[in-house]
Protein backbone atom coordinates (compact mmCIF):
# COMPACT_ATOMS: atom_id res chain seq x y z
CA UNK A 1 0.00 0.00 0.00
CA UNK A 2 1.42 3.41 -0.88
CA UNK A 3 2.54 5.61 1.99
CA UNK A 4 0.10 8.06 3.51
CA UNK A 5 2.90 10.55 3.97
CA UNK A 6 3.87 13.17 1.41
CA UNK A 7 6.95 15.23 2.19
CA UNK A 8 8.77 18.13 0.64
CA UNK A 9 12.10 18.84 2.30
CA UNK A 10 14.20 21.57 0.76
CA UNK A 11 17.64 22.64 1.94
CA UNK A 12 18.50 26.30 1.61
CA UNK A 13 22.01 26.73 2.89
CA UNK A 14 22.08 25.47 6.44
CA UNK A 15 18.31 25.50 6.88
CA UNK A 16 15.98 22.79 5.67
CA UNK A 17 12.29 23.59 5.27
CA UNK A 18 9.98 20.62 5.68
CA UNK A 19 6.35 20.39 4.63
CA UNK A 20 4.35 17.27 5.22
CA UNK A 21 0.83 16.32 4.16
CA UNK A 22 -0.57 13.09 5.53
CA UNK A 23 -3.61 11.19 4.38
CA UNK A 24 -5.66 10.52 7.49
CA UNK A 25 -9.33 11.08 8.40
CA UNK A 26 -8.53 12.76 11.74
CA UNK A 27 -12.04 11.97 12.97
CA UNK A 28 -12.74 13.95 16.09
CA UNK A 29 -15.37 11.65 17.58
CA UNK A 30 -17.85 14.54 17.66
CA UNK A 31 -19.33 14.03 14.21
CA UNK A 32 -22.28 11.81 13.36
CA UNK A 33 -22.67 9.86 10.15
CA UNK A 34 -25.73 9.86 7.88
CA UNK A 35 -27.40 7.28 10.13
CA UNK A 36 -26.99 9.51 13.18
CA UNK A 37 -24.25 7.42 14.77
CA UNK A 38 -21.11 8.97 16.17
CA UNK A 39 -18.08 8.33 14.01
CA UNK A 40 -15.49 7.18 16.56
CA UNK A 41 -12.35 9.24 17.09
CA UNK A 42 -9.57 8.23 14.73
CA UNK A 43 -6.63 10.56 14.59
CA UNK A 44 -2.85 10.71 14.51
CA UNK A 45 -1.43 11.25 17.97
CA UNK A 46 2.28 11.53 17.33
CA UNK A 47 4.26 12.48 14.26
CA UNK A 48 8.03 12.28 14.40
CA UNK A 49 10.70 13.63 12.08
CA UNK A 50 14.21 12.24 12.39
CA UNK A 51 17.49 13.20 10.79
CA UNK A 52 20.66 11.18 11.40
CA UNK A 53 18.93 9.32 14.20
CA UNK A 54 18.01 12.50 16.03
CA UNK A 55 14.44 13.74 16.45
CA UNK A 56 14.27 17.16 14.82
CA UNK A 57 10.52 17.68 15.29
CA UNK A 58 7.81 15.96 17.26
CA UNK A 59 4.13 16.74 16.88
CA UNK A 60 1.61 15.77 19.53
CA UNK A 61 -1.74 15.98 17.81
CA UNK A 62 -5.33 15.88 18.99
CA UNK A 63 -8.47 15.47 16.89
CA UNK A 64 -8.66 19.25 16.33
CA UNK A 65 -5.96 18.97 13.69
CA UNK A 66 -7.59 19.13 10.24
CA UNK A 67 -8.29 16.11 8.10
CA UNK A 68 -5.35 15.18 5.86
CA UNK A 69 -3.11 17.03 8.27
CA UNK A 70 -0.41 19.42 7.19
CA UNK A 71 2.57 20.81 9.05
CA UNK A 72 5.53 22.97 8.08
CA UNK A 73 8.69 23.62 10.06
CA UNK A 74 12.41 24.22 9.50
CA UNK A 75 15.56 22.91 11.09
CA UNK A 76 19.31 23.38 10.80
CA UNK A 77 22.18 21.03 10.32
CA UNK A 78 21.07 18.94 7.36
CA UNK A 79 22.38 18.83 3.82
CA UNK A 80 20.93 18.22 0.41
CA UNK A 81 20.78 14.48 -0.18
CA UNK A 82 20.36 13.61 3.50
CA UNK A 83 17.55 11.33 4.60
CA UNK A 84 14.61 12.54 6.63
CA UNK A 85 12.54 9.86 8.33
CA UNK A 86 8.91 10.55 9.13
CA UNK A 87 6.63 8.31 11.19
CA UNK A 88 3.24 8.58 12.78
CA UNK A 89 1.10 6.60 15.19
CA UNK A 90 -2.63 7.05 15.67
CA UNK A 91 -5.07 6.38 18.50
CA UNK A 92 -6.03 3.02 17.02
CA UNK A 93 -2.48 1.81 17.06
CA UNK A 94 -1.89 2.16 13.33
CA UNK A 95 1.41 3.52 12.13
CA UNK A 96 3.12 4.55 8.94
CA UNK A 97 6.62 5.63 8.12
CA UNK A 98 8.53 6.92 5.15
CA UNK A 99 11.95 8.27 4.34
CA UNK A 100 12.43 11.24 2.05
CA UNK A 101 15.53 12.79 0.59
CA UNK A 102 16.22 16.42 1.32
CA UNK A 103 16.28 18.28 -1.99
CA UNK B 1 -49.10 45.98 -70.99
CA UNK B 2 -46.08 47.23 -72.79
CA UNK B 3 -42.89 45.03 -72.32
CA UNK B 4 -40.86 47.96 -71.11
CA UNK B 5 -43.31 48.72 -68.30
CA UNK B 6 -43.40 45.09 -67.28
CA UNK B 7 -39.64 44.89 -67.16
CA UNK B 8 -39.42 48.15 -65.21
CA UNK B 9 -42.00 46.97 -62.73
CA UNK B 10 -40.31 43.61 -62.43
CA UNK B 11 -36.97 45.25 -61.90
CA UNK B 12 -38.46 47.61 -59.31
CA UNK B 13 -40.07 44.69 -57.54
CA UNK B 14 -36.79 42.81 -57.54
CA UNK B 15 -34.94 45.83 -56.22
CA UNK B 16 -37.57 46.33 -53.52
CA UNK B 17 -37.33 42.69 -52.58
CA UNK B 18 -33.54 42.89 -52.37
CA UNK B 19 -33.73 45.97 -50.20
CA UNK B 20 -36.30 44.30 -48.00
CA UNK B 21 -33.99 41.29 -47.58
CA UNK B 22 -31.07 43.46 -46.61
CA UNK B 23 -33.21 45.35 -44.15
CA UNK B 24 -34.55 42.11 -42.74
CA UNK B 25 -31.10 40.62 -42.14
CA UNK B 26 -29.99 43.77 -40.35
CA UNK B 27 -33.02 43.63 -38.09
CA UNK B 28 -32.91 39.84 -37.56
CA UNK B 29 -29.54 39.97 -35.64
CA UNK B 30 -31.01 40.07 -32.07
CA UNK B 31 -32.71 36.72 -32.58
CA UNK B 32 -29.58 34.97 -33.79
CA UNK B 33 -27.22 33.74 -31.08
CA UNK B 34 -23.87 35.48 -31.10
CA UNK B 35 -21.55 33.61 -28.77
CA UNK B 36 -18.56 35.71 -29.74
CA UNK B 37 -20.34 38.90 -28.68
CA UNK B 38 -21.65 37.16 -25.54
CA UNK B 39 -18.19 36.08 -24.47
CA UNK B 40 -16.79 39.54 -25.05
CA UNK B 41 -19.60 41.17 -23.06
CA UNK B 42 -19.28 38.57 -20.30
CA UNK B 43 -15.58 39.25 -19.83
CA UNK B 44 -16.07 43.00 -20.03
CA UNK B 45 -18.73 42.90 -17.34
CA UNK B 46 -16.41 41.21 -14.86
CA UNK B 47 -13.23 43.08 -15.71
CA UNK B 48 -15.16 46.37 -15.43
CA UNK B 49 -16.64 45.30 -12.10
CA UNK B 50 -13.27 44.20 -10.71
CA UNK B 51 -10.62 46.36 -12.39
CA UNK B 52 -7.94 45.30 -9.92
CA UNK B 53 -8.30 41.58 -10.61
CA UNK B 54 -6.12 40.22 -13.41
CA UNK B 55 -8.06 38.32 -16.05
CA UNK B 56 -6.37 35.01 -15.27
CA UNK B 57 -7.07 35.37 -11.54
CA UNK B 58 -10.83 35.11 -11.99
CA UNK B 59 -10.38 31.33 -12.16
CA UNK B 60 -9.57 31.38 -8.45
CA UNK B 61 -13.19 32.08 -7.64
CA UNK B 62 -13.86 33.53 -4.21
CA UNK B 63 -10.12 33.85 -3.59
CA UNK B 64 -9.82 36.48 -6.28
CA UNK B 65 -12.51 38.49 -4.51
CA UNK B 66 -11.19 38.75 -0.97
CA UNK B 67 -7.72 39.33 0.51
CA UNK B 68 -8.22 37.40 3.76
CA UNK B 69 -9.47 34.40 1.77
CA UNK B 70 -6.64 34.74 -0.75
CA UNK B 71 -4.08 34.33 2.03
CA UNK B 72 -5.78 31.19 3.29
CA UNK B 73 -5.84 29.82 -0.24
CA UNK B 74 -2.15 30.58 -0.77
CA UNK B 75 -1.33 28.67 2.41
CA UNK B 76 -3.36 25.67 1.27
CA UNK B 77 -1.82 25.72 -2.18
CA UNK B 78 1.62 25.18 -0.65
CA UNK B 79 0.61 21.59 -0.15
CA UNK B 80 -2.92 21.33 -1.45
CA UNK B 81 -5.58 19.00 -0.05
CA UNK B 82 -6.31 17.61 -3.54
CA UNK B 83 -2.82 16.06 -3.74
CA UNK B 84 -4.02 12.58 -2.83
CA UNK B 85 -6.86 12.62 -5.32
CA UNK B 86 -4.53 13.88 -8.03
CA UNK B 87 -2.01 11.14 -7.38
CA UNK B 88 -4.75 8.53 -7.35
CA UNK B 89 -6.04 9.95 -10.63
CA UNK B 90 -2.69 9.63 -12.32
CA UNK B 91 -2.41 6.03 -11.22
CA UNK B 92 -5.98 5.23 -12.30
CA UNK B 93 -5.47 6.86 -15.66
CA UNK B 94 -2.48 4.70 -16.45
CA UNK B 95 -4.00 1.42 -15.29
CA UNK B 96 -5.32 -0.71 -18.16
CA UNK B 97 -8.89 -2.00 -18.30
CA UNK B 98 -9.60 -5.69 -18.12
CA UNK B 99 -9.40 -5.85 -21.90
CA UNK B 100 -5.91 -4.35 -21.92
CA UNK B 101 -6.84 -0.95 -23.31
CA UNK B 102 -6.40 2.30 -21.39
CA UNK B 103 -8.08 5.70 -21.13
CA UNK B 104 -5.38 7.03 -23.45
CA UNK B 105 -6.93 4.98 -26.24
CA UNK B 106 -10.19 6.91 -25.97
CA UNK B 107 -8.83 10.44 -26.14
CA UNK B 108 -6.85 12.61 -28.52
CA UNK B 109 -3.21 12.96 -27.52
CA UNK B 110 -3.64 10.05 -25.13
CA UNK B 111 -5.80 12.22 -22.90
CA UNK B 112 -2.92 14.45 -21.89
CA UNK B 113 -3.29 18.21 -22.06
CA UNK B 114 -6.75 18.15 -23.64
CA UNK B 115 -9.10 19.13 -20.82
CA UNK B 116 -9.41 22.68 -22.10
CA UNK B 117 -11.23 21.40 -25.19
CA UNK B 118 -14.12 20.02 -23.13
CA UNK B 119 -17.03 20.20 -23.44
CA UNK B 120 -17.30 19.95 -27.22
CA UNK B 121 -20.26 19.58 -29.52
CA UNK B 122 -20.38 16.19 -31.20
CA UNK B 123 -21.87 16.78 -34.62
CA UNK B 124 -22.47 13.09 -35.30
CA UNK B 125 -24.52 12.66 -32.15
CA UNK B 126 -25.87 16.18 -32.08
CA UNK B 127 -25.08 16.75 -28.41
CA UNK B 128 -22.57 18.25 -26.01
CA UNK B 129 -19.95 15.86 -24.71
CA UNK B 130 -18.30 16.74 -21.40
CA UNK B 131 -15.06 15.28 -20.08
CA UNK B 132 -16.90 13.32 -17.39
CA UNK B 133 -19.29 11.86 -19.94
CA UNK B 134 -16.42 10.96 -22.24
CA UNK B 135 -14.61 9.17 -19.42
CA UNK B 136 -17.58 7.00 -18.52
CA UNK B 137 -18.25 6.25 -22.18
CA UNK B 138 -14.64 5.16 -22.47
CA UNK B 139 -15.13 2.82 -19.55
CA UNK B 140 -18.34 1.35 -20.89
CA UNK B 141 -16.89 0.95 -24.39
CA UNK B 142 -14.16 -1.15 -22.80
CA UNK B 143 -16.37 -3.37 -20.71
CA UNK B 144 -15.99 -1.51 -17.43
CA UNK B 145 -18.74 -0.24 -15.14
CA UNK B 146 -19.24 3.54 -15.21
CA UNK B 147 -18.20 5.61 -12.20
CA UNK B 148 -20.44 7.90 -10.19
CA UNK B 149 -20.24 11.35 -11.78
CA UNK B 150 -19.94 13.32 -8.60
CA UNK B 151 -16.85 12.26 -6.71
CA UNK B 152 -14.20 9.66 -5.91
CA UNK B 153 -12.79 8.05 -9.04
CA UNK B 154 -14.39 10.51 -11.46
CA UNK B 155 -12.97 13.38 -9.43
CA UNK B 156 -9.53 11.77 -9.36
CA UNK B 157 -9.49 11.12 -13.09
CA UNK B 158 -10.68 14.61 -14.03
CA UNK B 159 -8.23 16.05 -11.48
CA UNK B 160 -5.37 14.36 -13.28
CA UNK B 161 -6.58 15.37 -16.73
CA UNK B 162 -7.12 18.97 -15.60
CA UNK B 163 -3.65 18.97 -14.08
CA UNK B 164 -2.07 18.00 -17.40
CA UNK B 165 -3.78 21.05 -18.92
CA UNK B 166 -2.87 23.50 -16.19
CA UNK B 167 -2.21 26.93 -17.57
CA UNK B 168 -3.71 26.19 -20.97
CA UNK B 169 -6.47 28.59 -21.98
CA UNK B 170 -10.03 27.29 -22.08
CA UNK B 171 -10.71 26.60 -25.73
CA UNK B 172 -14.31 25.65 -26.39
CA UNK B 173 -15.50 25.58 -29.97
CA UNK B 174 -18.97 26.08 -31.34
CA UNK B 175 -19.11 24.56 -34.82
CA UNK B 176 -21.20 26.16 -37.51
CA UNK B 177 -24.10 23.88 -36.74
CA UNK B 178 -27.51 25.16 -35.62
CA UNK B 179 -27.75 22.33 -33.07
CA UNK B 180 -24.51 23.48 -31.43
CA UNK B 181 -25.82 27.01 -31.23
CA UNK B 182 -29.03 25.66 -29.77
CA UNK B 183 -27.12 23.78 -27.08
CA UNK B 184 -25.15 26.92 -26.31
CA UNK B 185 -28.37 28.95 -26.06
CA UNK B 186 -29.95 26.28 -23.91
CA UNK B 187 -27.07 26.50 -21.49
CA UNK B 188 -27.24 30.26 -21.47
CA UNK B 189 -30.96 30.16 -20.82
CA UNK B 190 -30.48 27.75 -17.91
CA UNK B 191 -27.86 30.03 -16.44
CA UNK B 192 -30.10 33.06 -16.44
CA UNK B 193 -33.39 31.39 -15.48
CA UNK B 194 -34.64 31.71 -11.92
CA UNK B 195 -35.73 28.52 -10.26
CA UNK B 196 -36.54 26.86 -6.99
CA UNK B 197 -37.82 28.02 -3.64
CA UNK B 198 -35.23 30.78 -3.38
CA UNK B 199 -35.97 31.90 -6.91
CA UNK B 200 -32.29 32.25 -7.76
CA UNK B 201 -30.69 31.83 -11.12
CA UNK B 202 -27.01 31.04 -11.43
CA UNK B 203 -26.61 34.68 -12.39
CA UNK B 204 -28.28 35.93 -9.21
CA UNK B 205 -25.19 34.92 -7.27
CA UNK B 206 -22.40 34.67 -9.78
CA UNK B 207 -23.13 37.63 -12.01
CA UNK B 208 -25.02 40.00 -9.72
CA UNK B 209 -23.18 39.35 -6.50
CA UNK B 210 -19.63 38.01 -6.95
CA UNK B 211 -17.36 38.97 -4.08
CA UNK B 212 -20.33 39.48 -1.79
CA UNK B 213 -21.50 36.99 0.79
CA UNK B 214 -24.40 34.58 0.71
CA UNK B 215 -24.83 33.73 4.35
CA UNK B 216 -21.19 33.23 5.28
CA UNK B 217 -19.64 32.30 1.95
CA UNK B 218 -17.96 34.65 -0.47
CA UNK B 219 -19.42 34.22 -3.96
CA UNK B 220 -17.25 33.41 -6.96
CA UNK B 221 -17.56 35.30 -10.23
CA UNK B 222 -19.08 33.29 -13.07
CA UNK B 223 -16.13 34.15 -15.31
CA UNK B 224 -13.76 31.19 -15.20
CA UNK B 225 -15.88 29.43 -12.60
CA UNK B 226 -15.40 26.00 -14.16
CA UNK B 227 -11.69 26.34 -14.78
CA UNK B 228 -10.62 25.08 -11.37
CA UNK B 229 -12.77 21.95 -11.32
CA UNK B 230 -12.67 19.32 -9.96
CA UNK B 231 -12.25 20.81 -6.52
CA UNK B 232 -11.44 19.75 -2.99
CA UNK B 233 -14.01 21.58 -0.90
CA UNK B 234 -13.41 21.99 2.80
CA UNK B 235 -17.19 21.85 3.11
CA UNK B 236 -17.25 18.38 1.54
CA UNK B 237 -13.99 17.39 3.23
CA UNK B 238 -13.32 15.81 -0.12
CA UNK B 239 -13.31 16.13 -3.89
CA UNK B 240 -16.19 16.96 -6.18
CA UNK B 241 -16.65 17.23 -9.91
CA UNK B 242 -18.48 19.75 -12.09
CA UNK B 243 -21.48 17.42 -11.85
CA UNK B 244 -21.33 17.49 -8.09
CA UNK B 245 -21.17 21.26 -7.98
CA UNK B 246 -24.15 21.72 -10.32
CA UNK B 247 -26.24 19.25 -8.33
CA UNK B 248 -25.38 20.69 -4.93
CA UNK B 249 -25.77 24.27 -6.10
CA UNK B 250 -29.31 23.43 -7.23
CA UNK B 251 -30.04 21.74 -3.88
CA UNK B 252 -28.62 24.62 -1.91
CA UNK B 253 -30.76 27.17 -3.71
CA UNK B 254 -33.68 24.80 -3.10
CA UNK B 255 -34.24 24.03 -6.71
CA UNK B 256 -34.74 20.45 -7.82
CA UNK B 257 -31.36 19.08 -8.80
CA UNK B 258 -31.13 17.32 -12.13
CA UNK B 259 -29.35 14.05 -12.81
CA UNK B 260 -25.62 14.50 -13.35
CA UNK B 261 -24.83 14.89 -17.04
CA UNK B 262 -28.43 15.65 -17.95
CA UNK B 263 -28.95 17.79 -21.07
CA UNK B 264 -29.35 21.07 -19.21
CA UNK B 265 -26.19 20.51 -17.16
CA UNK B 266 -24.12 19.60 -20.17
CA UNK B 267 -25.42 22.59 -22.10
CA UNK B 268 -24.82 24.80 -19.07
CA UNK B 269 -21.24 23.57 -18.89
CA UNK B 270 -20.89 24.28 -22.62
CA UNK B 271 -22.12 27.85 -22.28
CA UNK B 272 -20.16 28.67 -19.13
CA UNK B 273 -16.95 27.19 -20.48
CA UNK B 274 -17.29 29.00 -23.80
CA UNK B 275 -17.76 32.44 -22.28
CA UNK B 276 -14.65 31.79 -20.20
CA UNK B 277 -12.53 30.96 -23.23
CA UNK B 278 -9.02 32.29 -22.92
CA UNK B 279 -8.85 31.97 -19.15
CA UNK B 280 -6.36 29.34 -17.93
CA UNK B 281 -7.28 25.90 -16.67
CA UNK B 282 -6.34 25.90 -13.00
CA UNK B 283 -7.72 22.54 -11.90
CA UNK B 284 -7.72 20.63 -9.71
CA UNK B 285 -8.61 23.30 -7.22
CA UNK B 286 -9.36 23.86 -3.56
CA UNK B 287 -12.35 25.79 -2.29
CA UNK B 288 -13.93 26.61 1.09
CA UNK C 1 19.36 26.43 30.40
CA UNK C 2 16.12 25.55 32.10
CA UNK C 3 15.35 22.85 29.58
CA UNK C 4 16.06 20.02 31.97
CA UNK C 5 13.62 21.36 34.54
CA UNK C 6 10.94 21.76 31.94
CA UNK C 7 11.17 18.25 30.61
CA UNK C 8 11.34 16.84 34.09
CA UNK C 9 8.30 18.91 34.99
CA UNK C 10 6.36 17.56 32.04
CA UNK C 11 7.31 14.01 32.79
CA UNK C 12 6.22 14.28 36.38
CA UNK C 13 3.00 16.00 35.46
CA UNK C 14 2.21 13.25 33.04
CA UNK C 15 2.62 10.77 35.84
CA UNK C 16 -0.21 12.33 37.80
CA UNK C 17 -1.79 15.51 38.97
CA UNK C 18 -0.69 14.84 42.52
CA UNK C 19 2.88 15.60 41.63
CA UNK C 20 2.10 19.12 40.50
CA UNK C 21 2.23 20.67 43.94
CA UNK C 22 5.54 18.98 44.65
CA UNK C 23 7.00 20.28 41.45
CA UNK C 24 5.95 23.77 42.39
CA UNK C 25 7.84 23.35 45.62
CA UNK C 26 10.76 21.98 43.74
CA UNK C 27 11.02 25.13 41.69
CA UNK C 28 10.93 27.43 44.68
CA UNK C 29 13.48 25.42 46.58
CA UNK C 30 15.67 25.27 43.54
CA UNK C 31 15.73 21.49 43.61
CA UNK C 32 16.59 21.50 39.93
CA UNK C 33 16.35 17.94 38.75
CA UNK C 34 19.33 17.75 36.48
CA UNK C 35 18.46 15.84 33.40
CA UNK C 36 21.37 17.08 31.37
CA UNK C 37 21.88 16.30 27.74
CA UNK C 38 19.68 16.87 24.70
CA UNK C 39 19.04 13.23 23.74
CA UNK C 40 17.71 12.56 27.22
CA UNK C 41 15.43 15.57 26.83
CA UNK C 42 14.02 14.32 23.58
CA UNK C 43 13.22 11.04 25.26
CA UNK C 44 11.63 12.81 28.19
CA UNK C 45 9.40 14.86 25.92
CA UNK C 46 8.36 11.87 23.86
CA UNK C 47 5.32 10.88 25.81
CA UNK C 48 1.97 11.82 24.35
CA UNK C 49 0.31 14.38 26.67
CA UNK C 50 -2.96 12.49 27.00
CA UNK C 51 -4.19 14.44 30.02
CA UNK C 52 -3.63 17.81 28.42
CA UNK C 53 -5.70 16.79 25.40
CA UNK C 54 -8.54 15.77 27.71
CA UNK C 55 -8.84 19.18 29.35
CA UNK C 56 -11.73 21.38 28.32
CA UNK C 57 -10.51 24.90 28.84
CA UNK C 58 -7.40 26.59 27.52
CA UNK C 59 -6.03 27.47 30.97
CA UNK C 60 -6.55 23.90 32.24
CA UNK C 61 -4.90 22.45 29.17
CA UNK C 62 -1.94 24.80 29.44
CA UNK C 63 -1.55 23.88 33.08
CA UNK C 64 -1.76 20.17 32.33
CA UNK C 65 0.78 20.47 29.54
CA UNK C 66 3.31 22.81 31.10
CA UNK C 67 2.47 23.22 34.75
CA UNK C 68 2.70 26.98 34.55
CA UNK C 69 0.94 30.02 33.15
CA UNK C 70 1.89 32.21 30.22
CA UNK C 71 2.39 35.92 29.82
CA UNK C 72 1.40 37.68 26.63
CA UNK C 73 4.33 38.66 24.45
CA UNK C 74 4.51 40.64 21.26
CA UNK C 75 7.54 38.56 20.34
CA UNK C 76 5.17 35.71 19.52
CA UNK C 77 3.69 36.30 16.07
CA UNK C 78 0.45 34.43 15.51
CA UNK C 79 -0.85 34.33 11.97
CA UNK C 80 -4.49 33.33 11.55
CA UNK C 81 -7.26 34.55 9.25
CA UNK C 82 -9.85 37.17 10.24
CA UNK C 83 -12.65 34.98 9.02
CA UNK C 84 -11.89 31.31 8.48
CA UNK C 85 -13.04 30.22 5.03
CA UNK C 86 -14.15 27.00 6.69
CA UNK C 87 -13.90 25.96 10.32
CA UNK C 88 -12.63 22.52 9.32
CA UNK C 89 -9.39 23.80 7.80
CA UNK C 90 -8.02 26.96 9.39
CA UNK C 91 -4.39 27.68 8.47
CA UNK C 92 -2.61 28.89 11.59
CA UNK C 93 1.07 29.69 11.93
CA UNK C 94 3.31 30.98 14.65
CA UNK C 95 6.83 32.31 14.70
CA UNK C 96 8.88 33.93 17.41
CA UNK C 97 12.12 35.77 18.02
CA UNK C 98 12.27 34.46 21.57
CA UNK C 99 15.39 32.42 22.36
CA UNK C 100 15.80 28.80 23.49
CA UNK C 101 12.37 27.69 22.38
CA UNK C 102 11.60 24.12 23.42
CA UNK C 103 7.90 23.87 22.75
CA UNK C 104 5.10 25.53 20.81
CA UNK C 105 1.41 24.70 21.31
CA UNK C 106 -1.90 25.78 19.85
CA UNK C 107 -5.17 26.11 21.74
CA UNK C 108 -8.64 26.86 20.39
CA UNK C 109 -10.61 28.29 23.28
CA UNK C 110 -14.12 27.15 22.34
CA UNK C 111 -13.29 23.72 20.99
CA UNK C 112 -14.60 20.81 23.10
CA UNK C 113 -11.00 20.30 24.20
CA UNK C 114 -8.90 23.40 23.91
CA UNK C 115 -5.51 21.84 23.15
CA UNK C 116 -5.25 21.27 19.41
CA UNK C 117 -1.57 20.53 18.85
CA UNK C 118 1.69 20.65 20.72
CA UNK C 119 5.12 20.57 19.16
CA UNK C 120 8.50 19.70 20.65
CA UNK C 121 11.25 21.93 19.30
CA UNK C 122 14.66 20.31 19.82
CA UNK C 123 17.79 22.38 19.59
CA UNK C 124 18.54 23.21 15.98
CA UNK C 125 14.91 23.40 14.98
CA UNK C 126 13.47 26.84 14.28
CA UNK C 127 10.65 28.18 16.45
CA UNK C 128 8.32 28.57 13.50
CA UNK C 129 5.39 26.32 12.66
CA UNK C 130 2.47 26.30 10.26
CA UNK C 131 -0.45 23.88 10.60
CA UNK C 132 -4.14 23.54 9.82
CA UNK C 133 -6.61 23.25 12.67
CA UNK C 134 -10.33 22.72 13.22
CA UNK C 135 -12.32 25.42 14.94
CA UNK C 136 -15.82 24.70 16.21
CA UNK C 137 -16.86 28.34 16.33
CA UNK C 138 -15.71 31.94 16.54
CA UNK C 139 -13.27 32.17 19.40
CA UNK C 140 -9.67 32.80 20.35
CA UNK C 141 -6.73 30.89 19.02
CA UNK C 142 -3.89 30.94 21.53
CA UNK C 143 -0.29 30.12 20.67
CA UNK C 144 2.02 29.26 23.54
CA UNK C 145 5.78 29.38 23.18
CA UNK C 146 7.99 27.85 25.83
CA UNK C 147 11.22 29.82 25.85
CA UNK C 148 13.94 29.49 28.43
CA UNK C 149 11.55 27.51 30.60
CA UNK C 150 8.92 30.25 30.65
CA UNK C 151 5.67 30.50 28.71
CA UNK C 152 4.72 33.31 26.38
CA UNK C 153 1.48 33.66 24.48
CA UNK C 154 -0.23 35.38 21.61
CA UNK C 155 -3.97 35.39 21.07
CA UNK C 156 -6.10 36.14 18.05
CA UNK C 157 -9.83 35.92 17.52
CA UNK C 158 -10.80 34.02 14.41
CA UNK C 159 -14.36 34.27 13.16
CA UNK C 160 -15.86 30.98 12.10
CA UNK C 161 -19.13 30.70 10.26
CA UNK C 162 -21.14 27.74 9.19
CA UNK C 163 -20.65 27.22 5.50
CA UNK C 164 -23.61 28.56 3.54
CA UNK C 165 -24.44 27.98 -0.10
CA UNK C 166 -21.90 29.98 -2.00
CA UNK C 167 -18.49 29.48 -3.51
Amino acid sequence: MPSTIRVRATANGDTTEVQALIQHPMDSGFVKNAQGQIIPPHFIQQLTFEHNGKTVFLADWGPAVSKDPYVKFSFKGANKGDDLKISWADNKGATDTTTAKIQ
Amino acid sequence: MRVRTVLTSAFAALAAAALACLAASAVAAPDKPDPVADAKAFKKYFTDKFPKVKLEDFVNGPYSMNEDMHKQWEEKEQFPPYEFSLEAGKEMFGKPFKNGKTYADCFPNGGIGIRQNYPYFDEKEGKVITLELALNRCREANGEAPYSYVKDEMASLTAYMAFTSRGKPMDIKIPNDPRALEAYENGKRYFYTRRGQLNFSCASCHVQSPGERIRAEVLAPALGILNALPIYRSEWAGMGTTSRRFVTCNSQTRAVPLEPQSDEYRDLEYYLSYVSNGLPISGPGARP
Amino acid sequence: MNLDRTSATRRLILKGAGSVALIGLGFDLGLGLGFGTAPALAAANDKYPEEAFKQKSGPDAIKALYGKTAEASDKVKLDAPEIAENGAVVPIAVTTTLPEVTSISFFVSENPNALAASYVIPEGTLPSIANRLKMAKTCNVIAIVESGGKLYSATKEVKVTVGGCGG
